[in-house]
């Protein structure tokens, strides 16, 4: 009851005139931050955070979270539309919508990615607001060990996403780790790989430029060849059927969207984990436990959902070890907590027992902007599927450009545009030759969580190996890698083994 | 790059050739003419990049600088990245750089090509303290316990801290020298990130700043044993500074700004009357107490000794560790 | 197509020992500097793992056992040159932006892309040659405060910086 009289008190602010009119502004500004390929809500969090010094913190707050929504939102439609994934969180969204946009449906994949992602908003903010306290221990529990069992799990989701190659597979997913050691080595405080001794390799590669790189310019490069003019993307249409009808495919998925939001935001209120790890595993489920696996890649509306719901309540997820441990689990999060600090609030565990104010404004203000940015992105869904009708030619040069400055726009480095295009026509050849792209970019994105928590693990446990399996939550993870390793092996062992038993028998 | 550059050499040249014939130039007569590029030596999120942003903020809201000041993160290999970057700006006037101690010890570590004393210093703002932390749940009160427990520990004692060579890492060094113990170093990415492990009992001691331990601290989840600095920190009345104890262990972070060789003195002047208004403002002031900063205020020559004084200091320290390990 | 893959296979090969080259700076073995693997334990024993996986490949290509579908070839010769030509335009504009700055790079990409590339007409090419420069400084430099590369174009844009910042 003390809850619920906390919350009204918080939606009593977050619902005044000024304060909705702000997580519009916000949900809209970020909806479009997030949608241009290399721009996230880091970006649009860091530009408002010193404007928020002249509104009060309550009304601030509601920005930032709005701006921070609306770009979450706005990551799936560069996925989807484009199939450069905005941000690290948005690559799983790719997978499935990047096809579905080929397929002329771009605008029923944009509709069930925003209905997914209010989904699997609303209830992290619920479990946000019913258990923020208490689940403030269990991240603390979370040692290097765990962290690198969870990335572990996250891995062995996506065994055999890659496709048949096994071999090339394996080549991608060394390539990925490798590539993600470049720069520092943290624990022993020494450059290494700065390739060419140049120093825009210090800071070591980053997701955004391989990933604009070879879903960008090697995307393009790659369309360019089965026809010059001809459309990669079938022009989509939207009618309001299109959306009852998007809306009632969602509603079949309700197993995978519920428990989609549940992972996502436990996977995303580890510290270290976020939700890049989160909607990945989310993804490998979903795929894992379906009755088609096969159609997944291809098309398949749950494998756009399932990592769209686990992105969103994951972040909203990561927003439970800022407050309650000031730990920032993104670069966005590190952003909001360094408000937080500029309004004079500590983050912490006495944060909601001294501020309970500003916590409840701010949860109540996630409800909000969750609210406000699902119905700002689908009114202007059909503004985005009408982009996709533009001339192909048009469409290329335009997306170029986005990348050429996208790239730059975030570490302000020509050296990254460089190594955008070098990506994009490496990543070209090598996926003409059937190399899998995917496990390339995940193996960059997971690869320097896993080395830094494998090595802290060691360092502190006198280099025993078996640290890992002797700690009960970390031992736990590692067994379900290991179930999840083995799986599809089983099941492909096992359907190897019907069809030659029952030779002519349809497959199931 | 090389057109670039000559363009700007000749453009300072111009400039020094109009200073030459013209009156002196006094602070005020020099205004930035499009927006200036704050850089910052450590990525986002961290303790120097969140001071970097609060400055931005404050210089914002008391309109302190005619023209935006922009926060550009360059926190690769230590900060090398972001000293190549302004050692290549040679002569640009709309170009300042945040510093922390990575400033001298990256060069002095790794061959990077970059003299600092070539800079231009503008203004330090605070030194950032430390204090040496346990968890809550231990039973360690004093300095001695603290001794006691590392060494019957046996090495395996572990101290967490930021990546290895940086100042976490040195504070350790000088804890190990002076009290002739070995603990195990485990390197994390940030402070927040130590602070949280120290609470959630993975590792058993660090020396955080004040600011990334508060949280915890203010929930009596952390425990303070002893402060790096030459007096009491008035957050923590009670917790004694390390000379005190009689160890000689002062340490601390500087953050100040430094600009590329060869900026117009004009530009200096201006750079450093906004950090000056900027150090007067309530909402600094504030944020020091708050956060157990000693807001030094320093420009100009003064500033140029301290960096070369604090260079020396981390040399002999660097090649002290390098000996031990 | 059979010569593509074997080729790229020798690509990755080498670029593994480049990476082991650059990796043997820091220990590569166990208990190097401190507990566990030392720093360029990873990057080594990844990319060795890679020449190992590329060398099968190459001998499973030469040997004629690839599940590569042997069939057409890696580029017919207009793809060849599409290809070539937008990555030539790419580079071009990308060496003339921190020289000639962004506004002069991007249109001029654009203007070959959909005028000479694309073969577009005049209206649009020009439309859109003159909109998207004015959208990326509102939108990037005005709106994010993201500071685009000018070079020798700086000087006009001072009084601009007067005007909106």
């Amino acid at each position: 009851m003390e809850l619920l009289g906390h919350l009204a008190e918080g939606f009593s602010t977050s619902l005044s005139p000024l304060n909705l009119f702000i997580v519009i502004l916000g949900v809209t500004a970020g909806l479009f931050i997030g949608a241009m390929p290399g721009l996230g809500s880091v970006n649009g969090v860091a530009i408002v955070l010193p404007m928020t010094f002249i509104v009060p913190p309550s009304s601030a707050i509601i920005l930032l979270c709005a701006i921070y929504y609306g770009a979450m939102y706005g990551g799936a439609i560069s996925s989807i539309l484009l199939g450069i994934p905005g941000a690290s969180t948005a690559v799983a969204t790719t997978f499935d919508g990047r096809p579905m946009a080929q397929q002329g449906k771009a605008g029923l994949a944009l509709i069930v990615a925003a209905v997914a992602s209010f989904i699997g908003g609303t209830i992290s903010v619920i479990l946000f607001t019913l258990f923020a306290a208490p689940l403030a221990d269990v991240a603390l529990a979370f040692g290097p060990a765990e962290e690198f069992a969870l990335v572990l799990l996250a891995f062995t989701t996506f065994v055999g996403l890659g496709g048949d190659d096994v071999l090339k597979t394996i080549i991608m997913i060394c390539l990925g780790l490798a590539l993600s050691t470049v720069g520092l080595d943290l624990i022993s405080g020494q450059p290494r790989l700065i390739f060419f001794d140049e120093p825009g390799f210090y800071s070591g590669i980053s997701f955004l430029v391989l990933a604009i790189g070879i879903y960008g310019v090697g995307e393009i490069l790659y369309t360019i060849e089965t026809s010059k003019s001809a459309p990669s993307v079938t022009p989509a249409r939207l009618t309001f059927r299109d959306l009852w009808y998007g809306i009632k495919e969602v509603n079949k998925l309700w197993k995978t969207l519920s428990f989609g939001s549940f992972m996502g935001f436990f996977v995303g209120m580890l510290p270290a984990a976020g939700a890049t790890p989160a909607a990945l595993m989310s993804y490998g489920l979903s795929k894992l436990m379906s009755k088609k696996p096969e159609t997944f890649g291809k098309g398949n509306i749950e494998g756009v959902a399932s990592p769209e719901t686990a992105n969103n309540a994951a972040s909203t997820g990561s927003l439970l070890p800022m407050l309650t441990l000031g730990i920032p689990g993104s670069p966005t999060t590190a952003l909001l907590l360094g408000g937080m600090v500029m309004w004079g609030l500590v983050p912490g565990p006495m944060l909601f027992i001294e501020q309970p104010d500003f916590v409840w404004g701010l949860i109540s203000s996630l409800y909000t902007a969750n609210l406000a940015a699902v119905l700002v992105n689908l009114a202007l869904i059909p503004l985005f599927v009408w982009a996709l009708r533009m001339p192909f030619t048009v469409l290329c040069s335009l997306v170029l450009v986005l990348c050429i400055v996208g790239g730059f726009a975030p570490s302000q480095k020509m050296h990254d545009v460089w190594l955008i295009v070098g990506f994009g026509v490496v990543g070209y050849l090598m996926r003409k030759a059937d190399y899998p792209m995917a496990p390339l970019v995940l193996a960059l994105v997971l690869g320097p969580l896993m080395e830094k928590s494998f090595r802290q693990t060691l360092i502190s446990e006198q280099g025993n190996v078996l640290a890992f399996i002797e700690r009960p939550l970390s031992a736990t993870f590692i067994a379900l890698s290991a179930v999840f390793f083995l799986l599809p092996l089983l099941k492909y062992a096992k359907r190897a083994k019907r069809s030659e038993g029952v030779a002519g028998e349809p497959a199931e | 790059m090389t057109n670039k550059f000559t363009r700007r050499v000749a453009m300072a040249l111009a400039a020094s050739a109009a200073l030459m014939t013209a009156a002196p130039a006094v602070a005020g007569d020099w205004k930035p003419q499009k927006p200036v590029e704050m850089v910052i030596m450590a990525g986002q999120g961290g303790g120097a990049d969140r001071l970097a942003r609060l400055f931005q903020s404050i210089i914002q809201k008391e309109n302190l600088a005619s023209m935006p000041i922009l926060p550009v993160n360059k926190g690769g290999g230590s900060g090398a990245e972001a000293l190549r970057y302004l050692k290549d700006k040679e002569g640009d006037n709309h170009v300042i750089m945040a510093t922390l101690n990575s400033y001298y010890t990256t060069p002095l570590r790794t061959d990077i090509g970059v003299n600092i004393e070539e800079f231009t210093p503008v203004a330090r703002m605070a030194l950032d303290t430390f204090v040496l932390w346990v968890n809550a749940d231990s039973e360690i009160e004093t300095l001695d316990d603290f001794v006691a427990a590392v060494k019957a520990s046996g090495g395996e004692w572990k101290m967490g801290g930021t990546g290895t060579g940086q100042e976490d890492s040195l504070v350790t060094a000088m804890l190990e020298k002076e009290f002739d113990i070995k603990v195990t170093y485990v390197p994390f990415k940030g402070g927040g990130d130590v602070a949280k492990n120290l609470v959630g009992g993975h590792i058993d001691s660090t020396v955080n700043n004040p600011s990334e331990q508060l949280g915890f601290y203010n929930a009596g989840k952390s425990r303070p044993i002893a402060t790096f600095t030459p007096e009491r920190l008035a957050a923590f009345p009670d917790t004694p500074t390390m000379t005190e104890l009689g160890h000689s262990l002062v340490y601390d972070m500087q953050r100040s700004f430094v600009a590329p060789k060869g900026m117009d003195p004009a530009a200096v002047a201006y750079y450093t009357t906004m950090f000056e208004k900027l150090n007067d403002s309530e909402e600094w002031q504030t944020y020091t107490q708050e956060k157990s900063l000693n807001p030094d205020f320093l420009t100009g020559d003064d500033l140029q000794a301290y960096f070369l004084d604090e260079r020396s200091k981390h040399a002999d320290l660097l090649s002290s560790m390098n000996e031990g390990s | 197509m059979l010569l593509a893959d074997r080729m790229i296979a020798v690509f990755i090969m080498v670029l593994s020992v480049y990476f082991m080259w650059h990796a043997i700076a820091l220990p590569i073995g166990w208990n190097g500097m401190t507990g566990g693997p030392g720093g360029g334990a990873f990057p080594f024993w990844l990319s060795a793992i890679m020449f190992v996986c590329a060398g099968g490949v190459l001998t499973r290509s030469i040997r004629g056992k690839s599940s590569y579908s042997g069939a057409g070839t890696f580029f017919d010769p207009e793809t060849l040159s599409w290809v070539i030509s937008v990555t030539v335009a790419l580079v071009v504009t990308i060496a003339l932006m921190p020289w000639a700055g962004t506004y002069i790079a991007l249109p001029l990409f654009m203007f070959w892309y959909l005028k000479i590339f694309g073969k577009h007409g005049w209206v649009l090419t020009a439309s859109l040659c003159l909109t998207t420069p004015v959208f990326l400084f509102f939108f990037f430099e005005v709106t994010l405060k993201i500071l685009l590369p000018k070079g020798l174009t700086e000087p006009f844009f001072i009084p601009l910086y007067a005007r909106f910042f």
